[in-house]
C-alpha cells in the first residue's frame, strides 16, 4: 500500500512539474480573484473578518480548479484502467490523490498568502504566524479529502466541471466557517486577537470524519 | 417486488393524523404569548423540517445498503426518500421565511444558525438529481448517487453543529436538551403535528415507491410482449428506469 501511495504521488508530481497544469492556473485565478475583489470592494486594504472571508472564498475557489483536474488525466488517458488492472489496493488512488491535491493547494498558498498579504491585507500577520500555518493547513486537510472524493465523481459524469463545484461547495461551507472564524482575530487591525482555538477542534473533527467516509466510500467510485 | 402493500391503512392513518393535527393546531393549542396567531406556522414548519433531515439521513442509510447488497430496489428507496425530502425541503424554506419575516420583519436572517444550516443542506440536495442526470450508465448511476447520499447524510448533522457554533440564538430550540419551554397543550400539539407529517411522508415515499416500480414493472412486460424494437426509447432521467 505504501509502495502504490509513493509510486502514484511521484507520478502526480512529475506530472505536474512536466505539464504545469494546475498549480499555475489555481494561482493565477487566485490573484486575479485578489484583485477583483480589490474593486468589488473599492478598499485598498482590508482586515478582520473581511480579510478572513476574501482569503477563504478565494482559496476554497482555487481549489475548486484543482478538483476539476484531479482525475482529468485518469480518464482521458486510460490511467483508470491501468491502475485497476494492476493488483493494488484501490484505496491507494485515493490516498495518493488527496495528498497530491493537498499539496497543490500547500504549493499555492505558498505564493497566494503573501500576495493576499501585500495586496490587500492591513495588519501584518507576522506574529500570529503559527496560528494561521496551523489553521490553512487543517483546513486544507479537509478540501483536499471532499475535493478529492468529490472529483472522483464528478469526473466521470457528462458535465463534470458543474458537477464538481456544486457539490463541493456546500459541502465545505463548514470548512470556510471555522477557517476563516479562526484566521479573522489572526487579520484584526492592529495586532492579533486572542486566537479561538475551538475552531481548530472543528476543522480537525471535519478532517477526521471525511476523511474517514470517504476512505469507505471511495472503492465504489472505482469499480467497473 | 410488491411496494403496494398495507398503503391504504397508511393513507387513512396519515390523514387522520394531519386532521387530528390540525384541529389541535386551530383550537386547542393556546395562541403564543409574543408573536400570537403566526408562530402557529411552527406547527408546520418544525416537523417538516425535522422529517425532511431524516428523510435524508434515510437516503443515507438505503444508500448504505444499496452499496452492500447491490440491490436496485434500494437505490431507488434511497432516491424518493431524498426525492421527497427535497420537496419537503422547499416547504421548510418557504415556511420559515414567512415566520422570519413575522416575527423578525425580514424574510432572510443570515445570523440564524439554523436556517442558515437548512439553507446549506437544502443547496447540497439540490445537486443530487443534476449528478444522476448527468451519469448515462444506470450501474454507475445509481452506485454514484448513493456514495453522495451517504456523504451527504453524515454531512447533516456536522453542519448544524459547525452552523450552531458560529450562532446567535435568535431562533427557538424547540428540541434543546432541556425540552423547550413549552406549555403541555403547545407539547402535546406538536408531537402530534410531528407524528402527522412522519406518517406523510412514509404513505407519499411508499406511493411513489409503488408507483416507480409499477411503471419499471410494465415496461418490462411491455418488452416481453414486443421485443425492444416496439418500445419507445428511455428517455435519460435522474430517476431509477430498472429494477
Amino acid at each position: 500500500m505504501r509502495a502504490t501511495v509513493s509510486a502514484l504521488i511521484r507520478k502526480d508530481l512529475r506530472l505536474e512539474l512536466r505539464a504545469f497544469e494546475s498549480v499555475p492556473a489555481m494561482l493565477m485565478f487566485s490573484v486575479s480573484t485578489f484583485v477583483l475583489f480589490h474593486f468589488g470592494l473599492d478598499r485598498s486594504s482590508l482586515a478582520g473578518d473581511l480579510a478572513a472571508g476574501v482569503l477563504w472564498v478565494t482559496l476554497l475557489l482555487a481549489a475548486v480548479l484543482g478538483m476539476n483536474r484531479l482525475f482529468l488525466a485518469e480518464r482521458e488517458q486510460g490511467g483508470f484502467d491501468g491502475f485497476l488492472m494492476a493488483p493494488v489496493d484501490r484505496t491507494a488512488l485515493f490516498v495518493a490523490k488527496a495528498i497530491v491535491l493537498f499539496c497543490f493547494l500547500v504549493a499555492v498558498e505558498l505564493v497566494a498568502v503573501p500576495a493576499f498579504v501585500i495586496l490587500l491585507l492591513e495588519p501584518d500577520p507576522g506574529q500570529a504566524l503559527p496560528e494561521l500555518l496551523a489553521v490553512l493547513l487543517l483546513a486544507d486537510a479537509g478540501i483536499a479529502v471532499v475535493g478529492t472524493l468529490i472529483g472522483a465523481l464528478g469526473v466521470q459524469t457528462r458535465a463534470r466541471d458543474l458537477i464538481v463545484p456544486l457539490i463541493a461547495l456546500p459541502l465545505l461551507v463548514p470548512v470556510v466557517i471555522a477557517a476563516s472564524e479562526a484566521s479573522a482575530p489572526l487579520f484584526a487591525a492592529g495586532g492579533a486577537d486572542a486566537f479561538p482555538a475551538r475552531w481548530l477542534v472543528v476543522l480537525a473533527l471535519y478532517d477526521a470524519v471525511f476523511g474517514l467516509l470517504a476512505y469507505a466510500v471511495f472503492d465504489f467510485l472505482l469499480e467497473e | 417486488m410488491t411496494f403496494g402493500r398495507g398503503l391504504r391503512a397508511l393513507s387513512i392513518a396519515s390523514a387522520a393524523l394531519i386532521t387530528v393535527a390540525f384541529a389541535l393546531v386551530f383550537f386547542y393549542a393556546p395562541n403564543d404569548a409574543d408573536q400570537g396567531f403566526i408562530q402557529k406556522i411552527f406547527y408546520v414548519h418544525v416537523p417538516m423540517a425535522i422529517v425532511a433531515l431524516c428523510g435524508f439521513v434515510a437516503g443515507g442509510v438505503f444508500a448504505i445498503k444499496h452499496l452492500r447488497s447491490g440491490d436496485r430496489a434500494d437505490d431507488l428507496r434511497s432516491y424518493v426518500a431524498i426525492h421527497i425530502s427535497l420537496v419537503l425541503a422547499v416547504g421548510v424554506l418557504l415556511t420559515g421565511s414567512i415566520w422570519a419575516r413575522a416575527s423578525w420583519g425580514h424574510w432572510w436572517v443570515w445570523d440564524e444558525p439554523t436556517l442558515v444550516s437548512f439553507l446549506i443542506v437544502f443547496l447540497l440536495y439540490a445537486c443530487y438529481q443534476p449528478l444522476r442526470f448527468s451519469i448515462e450508465d444506470p450501474e454507475r448511476q445509481a452506485r454514484y448517487a448513493a456514495v453522495f447520499a451517504i456523504v451527504a447524510g453524515a454531512f447533516v448533522p456536522l453542519n448544524f453543529t459547525a452552523v450552531r457554533m458560529a450562532e446567535s440564538l435568535t431562533h427557538p430550540r424547540v428540541l434543546s436538551t432541556t425540552g423547550g419551554a413549552m406549555p403541555g397543550e403547545m407539547r402535546l400539539t406538536f408531537i402530534v403535528a410531528l407524528a402527522g407529517m412522519a406518517c406523510l411522508f412514509v404513505t407519499l415515499w411508499r406511493y411513489e415507491l409503488a408507483s416507480k416500480s409499477a411503471s419499471i414493472q410494465l415496461r418490462s412486460l411491455k418488452r416481453r410482449l414486443a421485443g425492444d424494437d416496439g418500445l419507445a426509447p428511455l428517455n435519460r432521467s435522474a430517476a431509477p428506469q430498472h429494477l
